[in-house]
């Protein structure tokens, strides 16, 4: 153990090229990179299902947009939320970081209730998964994204926990940046998901 | 976000531009929504629509997640899977018969048939 502990700190870890405060910063740029790809790919097989098929309904006819456009809204202001709890951390509020932090938490759990009764409303007037494309790529993208709205509420939750057993006194600690920037990159796809899915 | 240690102005500027970025978003998905009722062509729509989408994209990636003040090797990062999902729309075009059918669609001045 003790030569194992001892290793580890012979070895001086060499700051990051790209991002300078932390490694973790960039390993979460490089994750997001890659779900970005994720997202990509399935928008862009989306848009040649689409494309090749006269036949797409128009979604708008289909959709409730306003119900959406409410959520983009939703999410967008927990993005603000989000920036005021990292403010928040910056300027050593405590207090602040918490109740921005909760109230980020806050716009997740709606935003996820709001899907819930979409997806259910959809599927109680016929909609599903299986009946054409349109369903397909439809619930698979809006699930897609749900699932990233759901790991982000867990984990903005274990952030809101340590920083509730107040491990965010010092201003060097950046995990409530890099859990911003997972936050704000699902605000981001969000919003090419609902003009790409709902607008188009 | 460079440094760790903030003095008060520099953060309320800050917030300041994160709220004005916020209102900017918020009359962006209006203006978004607003324009698919408009009785213009529907090439126009969807061109709007991108062009709004990337514009809100851009914003939340350069503001919120604090592109504009990283590095520029950070902004490639972030930006190749925008580039690779280029090529993947590219290469899935022919695939689909997708530019015969605008061919066929421009010569017959009419929806292509099925």
């Amino acid at each position: 153990m003790s030569t194992a502990a001892a290793d580890t700190h012979l070895v001086e870890p060499a700051e990051s090229p790209v991002t300078p405060e932390s490694w973790g910063k960039l390993g979460m740029w490089n994750f997001l990179a890659g779900d970005a790809m994720s997202f990509g790919g399935l928008l862009a097989g989306y848009g040649a299902l689409r494309y090749g098929d006269p036949n797409w309904p128009v979604p708008s006819t289909i959709l409730g947009i306003t119900l959406t456009a409410a959520m983009t809204f939703l999410l967008v202001c927990s993005s603000v939320t989000m920036v005021e709890a990292l403010a928040g951390f910056k300027g050593g509020n405590q207090k602040k970081l918490r109740t921005f932090l909760a109230l980020t938490i806050l716009g997740g759990l709606i935003f996820l209730s709001l899907q819930a009764y979409e997806w259910t409303h959809l599927i109680e007037h016929g909609e599903s998964i299986r009946k054409n494309n349109f369903g397909a790529t439809f619930f698979i993208l809006t699930g897609f994204h749900g699932m990233h709205v759901f790991s982000g509420v867990v984990y903005l939750s274990v952030i809101l926990t340590r920083a509730l057993l107040g491990k965010y006194e010092d201003p060097h600690n950046n995990e409530i940046e890099i859990a911003a920037l997972y936050w704000h990159f699902v605000d981001l796809v969000w919003i090419l998901v609902f003009t790409f899915v709902y607008l188009v | 976000m460079t440094t760790a240690t903030h003095s008060p102005e520099e953060l309320a500027r800050e917030e300041r531009r994160y709220f004005q970025i916020f209102g900017l978003l918020a009359v962006l998905t209006a203006v978004e929504v607003g324009v698919i009722y408009m009785p213009i062509p529907h090439f126009v729509i969807v061109t709007s629509l991108v062009l709004l989408a990337v514009i809100k994209a851009s914003l939340v990636a350069l503001y919120y997640m604090h592109l504009a003040s990283e590095k520029t090797l950070l902004t490639w990062i972030a930006l190749t899977p925008m580039i690779l999902c280029v090529f993947l729309l590219l290469m899935l075009t022919p695939d689909l018969g997708a530019v015969t059918r605008m061919v066929t669609h421009a010569l017959a001045g009419a929806p292509a048939a099925h």
